[in-house]
């Protein structure tokens, strides 16, 4: 029997060469005349080691990484198809140290099965969830996740169960499911993942979200720079529906759903959920004024439910193995697991899935090893451009919603960037200030005209115009901004600065422990 | 903003291109909330929305030329002039600058002779930013076209450009 040899599709480990090693494995085995059965799976996520390359063997998937596309021809001289040792040998990849610290419940498969197979992806206990759903009333469905203890991945952290029981009781003749896969937050990319890893996953959760709230149409709203993503999302999408799993009768249930996947087009305010519906419409994407709720009233003025990839993702397991099971995980009210990403200036980057709790000291050393640069780790910044940048002193912090906001800072959607001591936070300020000017949706005034006047502001404080006064005058402009402005992206760019200014006072010219 | 010679402001589009725009327009005029998913075909077939499409546009989904200009320029993605051969996209995010995409965006862009949303003299690369592509894990990133590029060093970038020129 064919071989079966495992090179990712994921977008990043093609941005390292996969698909040049792919082509040369292809290669190879033709000229030594070896029959290989060559699958592109999602990544395992760590990223220091793509592209890696796994053989299934007898004793398990071996794994080998970083291959480079001209390590091919010493793979196959060192027989690396029976797991043979080589220097990128990296061992059983089930016992890689890494992979067996973590939690995987959302990105159980991610890396292990062919992303677009039903029969794979079944194979591995996917349908399970959706399966149960079908016998199950909708209300029934709605409490299994509100039990579960899930809260929204994309951010908010609003618990889903409660959205959802909104739309289930929201009298229509249509309803939707939206799925915000406009993850556009620097430092994540879990979606990202998900969507070309496993993306049968999060088909199925959108279908099971149908089932409780009566919504028979789905949409994927897709950032424009995942091209990969969609190609992966669409061939999975059209398999689920050949396989009776989308349609109009769902495993003959006579239930059915429809899905579709709509391409974004490069505005980050469209991660916002009525500003992404705007943009769904045909429209600008300006954020809505709410009430009404995306609940009441959404997608064409219908009951809808907006829920982030991860959200969603994770629903098929809540439902495979009960709410009580997943609710069993984290800690405080923070229930369950979270897909964490590691970027920016660390050693070892890539996908943690833990439950909550773990703190960002153990993520950063024993996850990340360190810095890249090898320099100290002076700042991180968690949960995208809106998040704030936190100093070493607050590493022992556990990820949790609420000890998060207990420092003034957020957990957003698990993004967590780290910088060496190169950095110079009244940079990042202004920067976070620059970011909000470009992606501002223009409607309200204390994110369009206060993103601006916060660039000017902190070039005066960078040239050392009147320190003093320009960082009084900083302070009240992000004032301003956190409490006037209509969605988070302007109320929410304060969070960079104010914590830059508090934690990092010595890089604004103040003087270190001096709060202006 | 410098553009591709022989190109003015006031594009005139080929009979050849009204044609195919017409036909995205046909297959669009039943989706619902049709107008991002056909400037997406539109841009995808010929590398922007023209101007003189807008009235075409309008007509048929029952909007306003305002209408249709304001969506195709509030987005970042959408172009309605013919930009360069190859677009090269330089991530401007926080996890590629802790990785010093700073000092490769000065340096692609004085190789280049642009700046941002500029195209090379000869036509070949248009350079735009991006705030993020989503591979921080491989930080500092670009792209070419669709491909993503990783841990992209001024060696590499090098390689990228050549790449595109040569192809």
């Amino acid at each position: 029997m064919a071989i079966k040899i495992y090179v990712p599709r994921d977008s990043s480990a093609l941005s390292l060469g996969a698909n040049k090693v792919a082509a040369n494995i292809q290669a190879e085995a033709a000229k030594r005349g070896v029959e290989i059965n060559l699958i592109r799976n999602g990544s395992r996520g760590l990223f220091w080691l793509e592209t890696m390359v796994e053989v299934a063997t007898a004793k398990g998937r071996v794994a080998y990484g970083p291959v480079m596309p001209k390590d091919v021809a010493s793979l196959f001289d060192a027989d690396f198809m029976s797991g043979a040792a080589h220097p990128l040998n990296l061992g059983l990849t089930d016992e890689i140290a890494w992979l067996k610290k973590q939690e995987r419940l959302t990105f159980a498969r991610v890396g292990i099965t062919d992303p677009v197979s039903v029969e794979d992806y079944v194979a591995h206990d996917g349908y399970k969830g959706l399966k149960n759903a079908l016998a199950k009333s909708g209300a029934d469905i709605v409490k299994e996740v509100t039990d579960s203890g899930l809260r929204g991945r994309g951010g908010a952290a609003f618990p889903t169960g409660i959205k959802w029981n909104t739309v289930l009781n929201a009298p229509a003749d249509q309803k939707y499911i939206v799925c915000n896969a406009d993850e556009g937050d620097s430092g994540t990319y879990s979606d990202r993942m998900i969507m070309e890893g496993d993306p049968l996953v999060l088909v199925e959760g959108m279908t099971i979200a149908g089932l409780a709230v009566g919504a028979t149409q789905g949409y994927i709203y897709l950032r424009s720079e995942y091209p990969d993503a969609l190609v992966t999302l669409n061939e999975a999408i059209a398999n689920a529906y050949q396989a009776g799993y989308l349609g109009e009768d769902i495993c003959g249930s006579g239930k059915r759903f429809h899905l579709e996947v709509r391409r974004a087009a490069g505005a980050y305010v469209c991660g916002e959920e009525t500003s992404l519906l705007e943009s769904l419409e045909g429209k600008r994407g300006l954020v809505r004024f709410k009430p009404p709720l995306p609940a009441i009233e959404g997608l064409f003025g219908k009951p809808t439910v907006v829920n982030n990839v991860i959200s969603l993702a994770t629903v098929p397991i809540v439902l495979d193995k009960g709410g009580k099971f997943y609710q069993d995980f984290g800690m405080g009210r923070s229930r369950g697991t979270l897909p964490i990403q590691l970027a920016g200036n660390i050693k070892q980057c890539g996908l943690v899935e833990k439950a909550f709790g773990v703190t960002l000291r153990e993520l950063l050393y024993d996850f990340g090893g360190g810095s890249a640069s090898g320099k100290p780790i002076r700042a991180v910044q968690v949960g995208g451009p809106l998040g704030a940048y936190l100093p070493e002193s607050q590493f022992d912090t556990p990820l949790d919603y609420e000890k998060f906001t207990e420092i003034w800072a957020v957990l957003g959607h698990g993004g967590i960037v780290a910088f060496d001591d190169t950095v110079d936070m009244a940079k990042m300020a202004r920067y976070a200030f620059e970011f909000c000017a470009v992606e501002s949706c223009g409607k309200c005034t204390p994110c369009r005209i206060g993103s601006t006047r916060g660039v000017e502001v902190m070039d005066k404080i960078i040239a050392k115009e009147d320190h003093a006064k320009n960082i009084t005058l900083v302070r009240d402009l992000s004032d301003t901004m956190l409490n006037g402005s209509l969605c988070a992206l302007g109320g929410m760019t304060p969070y960079p600065v104010l914590s830059a200014i508090n934690h990092f006072p010595e890089d604004f010219g103040l003087k270190k422990g001096q709060v202006a | 903003m410098r553009l591709p010679q022989n190109k003015s402001w006031r594009e005139v589009v080929s009979d050849e291109i009204l044609v195919s725009i017409d036909q995205h327009i046909e297959a669009h005029l039943n989706v619902p909330g049709a107008l991002m998913p056909l400037l997406h075909a539109i841009q995808d077939d010929i590398g922007y929305v023209p101007e003189s499409s807008y009235p075409r546009i309008a007509k048929a989904l029952n909007l306003s030329v305002a209408e249709v200009h304001g969506v195709v320029t509030f987005y970042h993605h959408f172009r309605s002039h013919a930009p360069g051969k190859h677009i090269l996209q330089i991530c401007r995010a926080e996890s590629c600058q802790s990785m010093g995409s700073e000092a490769l965006e000065a340096y692609v862009k004085k190789t280049l002779g642009v700046d941002y949303h500029q195209t090379t003299a000869d036509g070949a690369i248009t350079l735009e930013p991006v705030y993020c592509l989503g591979n921080c894990a491989c930080s500092p990133a670009a792209s070419m076209d669709d491909q993503v590029c990783g841990r992209v060093d001024i060696a590499r970038v090098n390689e990228i450009i050549a790449e595109a020129r040569g192809a």
